[in-house]
């Protein structure tokens, strides 16, 4: 760390550290009804013996290993094996069980981007979302703007992230809203013939898999 | 009790989406009440969500189906493209046939 300048101080030097410390308020006071209901739910749960602290951690650090990287490595065994794509798009659940992925849901069910169709991921009544293969949704998916401008906009709100498709092209939304859990298949970029299927795995975002984006390709030759 | 008989609908077949009025955790959403769309494809036997959401676990499984409406039929003020569509998941005792005459209207 650079000392000459001289508006650089002790303070300056203290903020560079503190970034590293932010932490985060704890917004205890205002708890929602939401939040306190849960809360008592989970005491009483425990005290009843009906599920253990241990479960509910274990539960949790399920949650926060699963990554979007899972349902990327699944992409791109699909786009490097037809015959596992084919098992794939028939049942979603054992593609995954099939790479060693642990999956909680009921259903995956695998839908394949085509020339003619886009599809795009939303969950209009809560935040369904197959966080088995992706880890926790995004911000944006549970927030309530798109949960109503998908189903009603989706070329806007696609566009927004800069995403458009021509007119011709069907955008086809799945309301994630029952049983199903849903993973996109993107179409494989062009021009990634010599990839392997980990640098293809690579190319392939958390968006992609909910349909909000296309497979990096800017960084291919 | 009556139970109605499973895969009564086929890919393809034209149904509307009922509105029962049933108050509580369905997963039928408002917007889609009472439109009109296509069997995309038959999921499969679930337990009824709106039963188990209240700890009535054990029932037995009822025919959930893909309906698809077009986006324009859906949204009469639709911004986007004729062919957009939507695919949602819909139970068997929110679904009922419709008749050509109906469809073609």
């Amino acid at each position: 760390m650079s000392h000459d300048h001289h508006h650089q101080n002790d303070h300056d030097h203290d903020h560079d550290h503190a970034d590293e410390h932010l932490a985060q308020e704890d917004n205890d006071l205002t708890l929602t009804i939401g939040e306190a209901k849960f809360i008592a739910l989970r005491a009483m749960l425990i005290e009843k013996g009906i599920i253990t602290g241990e479960e509910v951690r274990k539960r949790l650090e399920f949650n926060d290993g699963a990554t979007p990287h899972q349902g990327a490595r699944m992409v791109a065994r699909a786009w490097v094996d037809p015959e596992y794509k084919m098992r794939m798009l028939a049942d979603g659940k054992k593609a995954a069980i099939e790479l060693g992925i642990d999956v909680v849901e009921a259903e995956i069910m695998v839908i394949e981007n085509t020339i003619n169709i886009h599809n795009l991921v939303v969950c209009t009544l809560c935040s369904c979302y197959p966080r088995s293969l992706l880890g926790e949704p995004p911000a944006w998916y549970v927030s309530k703007a798109y949960r109503s401008r998908a189903v009603r906009e989706p070329r806007a709100v696609m566009q927004e992230f800069g995403l458009t498709f021509p007119k011709d092209v069907e955008v086809r939304v799945h309301d994630s809203n029952a049983d199903l859990r849903y993973l996109i298949l993107p179409m494989r970029p062009s021009g990634t013939d010599q990839l392997s299927e980990n640098e293809l795995a690579n190319l392939v975002s958390r968006d992609c898999l909910v349909g909000m984006a296309l497979p990096r390709t800017n960084s291919l030759p | 009790m009556q139970t109605r008989n499973h895969r009564i609908y086929c890919a393809g077949e034209v149904v509307r989406i009922r509105d029962i009025g049933k108050a509580g955790h369905v997963r039928t959403p408002q917007y889609v009440r009472n439109k009109m769309g296509l069997i995309d494809s038959y999921v499969g036997l679930f337990e009824n969500p709106e039963e188990r959401a209240y700890g009535r676990i054990g029932g037995e499984p009822i025919p959930l189906y893909r309906v698809r409406l077009k986006q324009n039929h859906l949204w009469p003020d639709y911004v986007g493209s004729d062919c957009d569509t939507l695919v949602l998941e819909i139970y068997d005792h929110w679904l009922e046939s419709v008749t050509t005459l109906e469809e073609s209207q």
